[in-house]
């Protein structure tokens, strides 16, 4: 390997820098329609009269449809989907584009409206009159577990589903009843809006004598999308071509199947005509999914020393008004990280999901991780006050294997780590971070009682990706597969191409892809194209989400090469008269061993292999060779995160002024681009801990739906990070990689709010929710002293 | 989201403006920078059907030297302001505050006028205008006057101005006095959760942002230090008069605890 | 109403609604897409143009008011030949990721430059303030305007 593990400049850039990358609201068909949706003000209301005549009769207007017109088209053969019916006797109620009946939170869509320009759409929405019959709403996740209210007024409970994974309860119990020291920790995961700065969008193109339809969405699942197009929509699955084309940011956001979607591709089916719509950013807090929205329960038993007996944990969760696509999965994402990076014996995890009359939520950076890595990484704060160590030490009692190498180890919640190396990570953390002098300084600003107090606050995170061994995933009833394939294609003069199913938004695929293609093959990076996201020309793909690209997608390229070297070893064999056995392959040239001057590069083999007039008997002309890979398990990054902050405690404001990172994703293919995803994830999790909350009032209206006042930070909120890594490589796969997408999120906001609690303890303060806003800090401090005085 | 259809019409004098503030009464808007107007247009908040585009005007976003005060045509840029080596020398706290308005794009294209015109109890122009004992010229259709500061914000985005007029000029005096502008947000673009602009001339003056329905001055607090009471006495008092909002940001009672501390943060750099 | 305006050194003239917005006059109508919108509340700095050499967030401004204007678009950045500089520091300290706000925030940053050509750390954060990134953290757009910068002195 010589360009993989060396950073590389991105192939993306110049497009995106110059303004020739085409996200979706930059293309445009001939004739095409702008739809406008008329949404709902309630949370929960009965529709009692939807009146489209003013609409109808506004210039510019091409239609309007109620729910009730577009059910009597019979637009569709199906609700949205949900293909993750966590248990078998989850409560289900179906999500149909439009509702016909009663509309279950704010934003739903009542009726649409198609009209001939962006602006007309918008206006002509505005004059549909709807009348409701309001209905009580459940209007948080709290008013769901105890309220009398009911979400949907069709079922008996608001209760979705309960799910335990509690491997010995016994084991549970003698942990708990033996402790010398327990801790719980009551947290809550606010919900967030995900945000990624381009707003979703659609367009679709119908053929209306060829019957088939292209539809445009800057999706992250193009894939995954086509399929549920057809099953959604009853248009044969051959008839649709999804594309993603460039993407900006998805976050989990862009993962699902959405009511634009499917009204853009049956409207424009039916019309002949292209359908088209753009979210606004205010309207994103409705037309796209949220995130979190979770109460977490967890208790630590532990020895005299701290050393952990068990671990259990129990979580209530918002799923929002509907299951979208994986909602009800995201918890169970987390269920098995609770146990962190420890040694624990015994662990139990239970999960009831909820529905409110609120956006519904899904996928959103980390999904579920993010949240156990929370838990567990703040209770080991408590469980360090309760012992009386410092939080390093109480991390380093716990960690797996004592915090030397591991592979393949079982834990308590079942899963087999792929490996680990805890210890060397941590003390890479803090001597990176000069951890001692910090708290030399925080102690001298204690003494000197500073206005301005430090806090410093660690987190040793460990996650899952590379989603997923298949049957893995049927084991939690998920509807699909988790595998990722690959084609490469040497062209008859050379060059090559890649065909992938992952979808990047933002992650630099062609560049990695590329470098990885290059080594294996021994040719020029900048000759390798990969082709993606669409799936006219990549008809075979699980996409990107869960920081999965790399250790299964990435791996199935590198597979494919090396088939293609198999294939074009035989090839130089034949030619140069020799045992493949007895050739070598490095820098894209096969050589006979012990006779230098016979060789054959790659790239001559592959115009061989085209014109095909001397291969070995019986074999196909081209090289090119597929592979679909399947990982047998999951791969667990881990690393250690510590977080600066300064707490005026005349104000209560929060500056982060320092953020170190060390974390292990195995082998790196381009340190540049992992750098700038440790960097954006850690100030994503950084945003949920201090500043992002979607706030929802009493009726069920989110009160911050704009940048505004959903305070996604800016770069003066953020200070430049310091980074390092260590490397232990994955048993998952052959490249030894893990993943990297979703690791500062995961990691970040435990090691801000843990810095926050750390800088108020001489208050006796050992908790703050999330975001930690400088009112609430404030309070804080207040009641300490009042309850001095 | 997307203004309201609405009629374009653009004038070049501030004559021709306040004859087309007549011509369409309530139907008409004047826009500067847009900077106030165009996001709540966006939100169908407003939905003017007629603009009338003052922004090109000629004359009116000079900042000179008037002898006792300088003057600010209405529509001079905040970028504008914030680089005036005029208003640096002269009244700096007006040139420092103009620098922390929104982001540079935004301070590229708001103007000191309209700030005053829209009237927000949260922005930061008036607060500092008002502490600067600064004044407000209006013209409309019976010719030019007037207005102190003191008297222009009459309540939540109200003012002294009539709805046929146009602020042509704000007109500041001259302050060589010790000044400090203190605001604090959780994000640096946002408004201010509280801000406090204070001058310590002969006649102490301290403004409040976001601390009750309009820019306002914390009267109290003045009063104190002309009576000699200390910096932490009067800012003690920071509250007094105030009917602070509550928002997603802070209560009402959060927020006077802050006017508090940066009433006496803004006091003790002043007099530094 | 009749639009006419340069953009990019290049004379355009459309006839579109009053209240059309410069952001998408330049996109709709034009067809110069290399402007973005992120936000409704000239919070995100997405569609941050150049009006006369200035940086200004195009979804807050009528189209109207900048008739006869002189605009710059991302489009207008770069030469037949090679990247602008700060395009091409970009590229070289991985400061944009999926790409969506990159745009304004080149226009944004060479406006600041203009305006002061060798700023601090904290003053590139300041100047990059009203533009939001959710991809980078800021760590690398801030070193890619750090290295012009410093490349200029």
């Amino acid at each position: 390997m010589t360009i993989m593990g060396t950073p590389r400049l991105r192939k993306e850039d110049p497009k995106l820098l110059t303004g020739e990358g085409k996200f979706v609201d930059d293309i445009h068909a001939p004739g095409e329609l702008w739809m406008g949706m008329v949404r709902s003000p309630y949370a929960h209301a009965k529709i009692v009269s939807v009146d489209t005549a003013e609409a109808a009769a506004h210039s510019g207007v091409h239609a309007v449809y109620s729910g009730k017109d577009l059910e009597e088209m019979g637009l569709w053969i199906a609700p949205l989907p949900c293909v993750w019916p966590v248990t078998d006797d989850m409560l289900n109620p179906p999500h149909v584009p439009v509702v016909t009946e009663e509309a279950n939170f704010v934003g739903e869509i009542v009726a649409v409206v198609l009209a001939d320009s962006r602006y007309g759409a918008v206006d002509a929405a505005e004059l549909v009159e709807v009348s409701y019959e309001e209905l009580p709403a459940v209007a948080s996740l709290d008013a769901a577990v105890t309220g009398d209210a009911l979400a949907h007024s069709d079922l008996d409970t608001n209760k979705a589903y309960h799910w335990p994974l509690v491997p010995d309860p016994d084991a549970l119990d003698a942990a708990f009843a033996n402790a010398a020291h327990t801790v719980t920790g009551t947290f809550v995961q606010q919900r967030l809006i995900p945000a990624a700065m381009e707003p979703r969008g659609v367009l679709a193109v119908p053929s209306p004598h060829g019957g088939d339809i292209t539809l445009y969405s800057s999706s992250q699942v193009p894939h995954i999308l086509k399929v549920m197009v057809a099953a959604t929509t009853g248009i044969p699955e051959n008839k649709i071509r999804i594309v993603a084309p460039a993407v900006g940011g998805g976050f989990g956001a862009k993962l699902n199947i959405n009511p634009d979607e499917i009204l853009a591709v049956t409207l424009a089916n039916r019309l002949g005509l292209p359908v088209r719509w753009t979210e606004t950013r205010s309207e994103a807090a409705f037309s796209t999914h949220q995130g979190r929205g979770q109460n977490q329960t967890i208790e630590i038993a532990a020895d005299a020393k701290g050393k952990i007996l068990g671990v259990r944990v129990h979580l209530d969760a918002d799923m929002g008004a509907y299951m979208r696509l994986i909602t009800p999965g995201v918890p169970l994402l987390g269920s098995f990280l609770y146990t962190g990076v420890y040694d624990v014996p015994a662990f139990g995890f239970t999960c009831d999901g909820y529905f409110t009359n609120l956006t519904p939520t899904d996928a959103y950076r980390g999904a579920g991780r993010p949240e156990a890595s929370y838990a567990i990484e703040r209770a080991m704060d408590l469980l360090a006050n309760e012992v009386g160590v410092g939080p390093d030490e109480i991390r380093r009692r716990n960690y797996l294997n004592g915090g030397e190498a591991f592979q393949d180890l079982e834990v308590a919640s079942t899963l087999v780590f792929d490996s680990g190396h805890y210890g060397p990570n941590l003390d890479k953390a803090l001597e990176l971070s000069d951890y001692a002098s910090l708290r030399a300084e925080q102690q001298r600003r204690r003494e000197a009682g500073e206005s301005k107090q430090l806090g410093i606050g660690l987190c040793t995170y460990v996650e899952i990706c590379g989603l997923a061994p298949s049957r893995a995933l049927a084991g939690l009833n998920y509807g699909a597969g988790g595998w990722e394939h690959a084609l490469v294609r040497f062209l008859p003069t050379g060059k090559v191409e890649v065909v992938t199913g992952s979808t990047p938004h933002g992650q630099g695929h062609e560049t990695s892809w590329s470098m990885i293609v290059a080594d294996k093959l021994g040719v020029d990076p900048d000759d390798v194209e990969v082709l993606h996201s669409d799936t006219a020309i990549s008809p075979l793909g699980l996409d990107t989400y869960g920081s999965r690209s790399l250790s299964v997608g990435g791996v199935a390229i590198s597979m494919a090469c090396d088939k293609v070297v198999e294939k074009a070893r035989l090839i130089a064999a034949h030619q140069l008269e020799a045992n493949p056995d007895d050739l070598e392959f490095s820098g894209g040239v096969f050589r006979v061993k012990g006779t230098p001057t016979a060789e054959l590069p790659i790239q001559g083999i592959a115009y061989e292999a085209f014109t095909a007039h001397n291969l070995p008997d019986g074999m196909e002309p081209n090289l090119q060779e597929q592979m679909t890979f399947d990982p047998p398990n999951f791969a667990f990054p881990f690393g250690t995160h510590v977080a600066v902050v300064e707490v005026d405690e005349d104000t209560g404001g929060v500056t982060l002024v320092g953020y170190t990172a060390v974390d292990d994703c195995g082998p790196q293919v381009n340190p540049l681009i992992v750098e700038g995803q440790v960097h954006g994830g850690i100030v994503q999790g950084v945003a949920q801990a201090l500043w992002e909350e979607a706030v929802y009032d009493e009726a069920g209206n989110c009160k911050n739906p704009s940048f505004l006042d959903y305070l996604v930070p800016s770069s003066m909120e953020v200070p430049s990070m310091v980074l390092d890594s260590t490397e232990t490589p994955s048993t998952s796969n052959p490249l030894g990689v893990k993943g990297v997408g979703e690791a500062g999120t995961i990691g970040s906001a435990a090691a801000v709010i843990n810095a926050v609690c750390d800088a108020l303890s001489p208050y006796g303060v050992t908790d703050i929710e999330m975001p930690a806003t400088p009112q609430k800090i404030w309070r804080k401090i207040q009641d300490a002293k009042g309850g001095e005085a | 989201m997307i203004p309201a259809a609405l009629k374009y019409v653009e004038v070049d004098s501030a004559a021709a403006a306040v004859a087309a503030l007549s011509e369409y009464g309530d139907d008409a808007k004047l826009m500067a920078g847009g900077h106030s107007l165009i996001p709540l247009m966006r939100f169908r908040l407003a939905a003017p059907a007629v603009i009338v585009d003052i922004s090109r005007m000629g004359g009116l976003s000079d900042i000179r030297d008037a002898g006792e005060h300088i003057s600010v045509g209405a529509l001079a840029r905040h970028h504008v302001v914030e680089n005036s080596e005029l208003l640096q020398a002269q009244a700096p706290l007006l040139a420092h505050v103009a620098s922390k308005v929104g982001d540079p794009s935004v301070r590229h294209r708001g103007t000191l006028g309209g700030s005053m015109a829209h009237g927000d109890p949260a922005s930061d122009l008036p607060a500092a205008v008002l502490a600067l004992g600064g004044s407000v010229v209006l013209q409309g259709p019976d010719g030019e006057r007037v207005v102190a500061a003191d008297d222009f914000f009459t309540g939540f985005l109200e003012t002294a101005t009539a709805e046929t007029e146009i602020i042509t000029e704000i007109r500041i005096p001259k302050s060589s006095a010790g000044w400090s502008f203190q605001k604090f947000n959780r994000r640096a673009q946002d408004w201010a959760i509280v801000g406090v602009a204070a001058v310590l001339g002969d006649d102490p003056r301290v403004s409040l942002i976001n601390m009750g329905p309009s820019p306002m001055r914390a009267s109290a607090v003045e009063a104190a230090l002309a009576g000699g009471a200390s910096m932490a006495e009067a800012a003690s008092l920071a509250t007094d008069g105030t009917a602070a909002p509550t928002d997603l940001n802070g209560d009402a009672d959060y927020r006077g605890h802050l006017a508090r501390v940066f009433v006496e943060r803004a006091l003790v750099e002043a007099a530094g | 109403m009749q639009i006419d305006m340069t953009v990019n050194g290049r004379a355009y003239s459309a006839d579109v609604e009053d209240r059309t917005l410069l952001v998408h006059y330049l996109r709709d109508h034009l067809g110069l897409t290399g402007t973005n919108v992120g936000c409704d509340t000239s919070s995100c700095g997405a569609c941050t143009v150049h009006i006369d050499g200035q940086s200004v967030k195009s979804c807050t401004v009528l189209a109207a008011q900048v008739r006869g204007a002189d605009i710059t678009t991302i489009e207008g950045m770069a030469n037949d030949e090679e990247l602008h500089p700060m395009q091409e520091a970009f590229r070289q300290c991985h400061g944009l990721q999926c790409g969506y706000c990159t745009p304004g925030m080149v226009m944004a940053a060479t406006s600041l430059l203009s305006e002061n050509p060798d700023p601090s750390e904290q003053e590139v954060r300041e100047g990059l303030e009203g533009n939001l990134c959710r991809c980078t953290g800021y760590h690398n757009i801030v070193k890619s305007v750090l290295s012009v910068a410093g490349g200029q002195s």
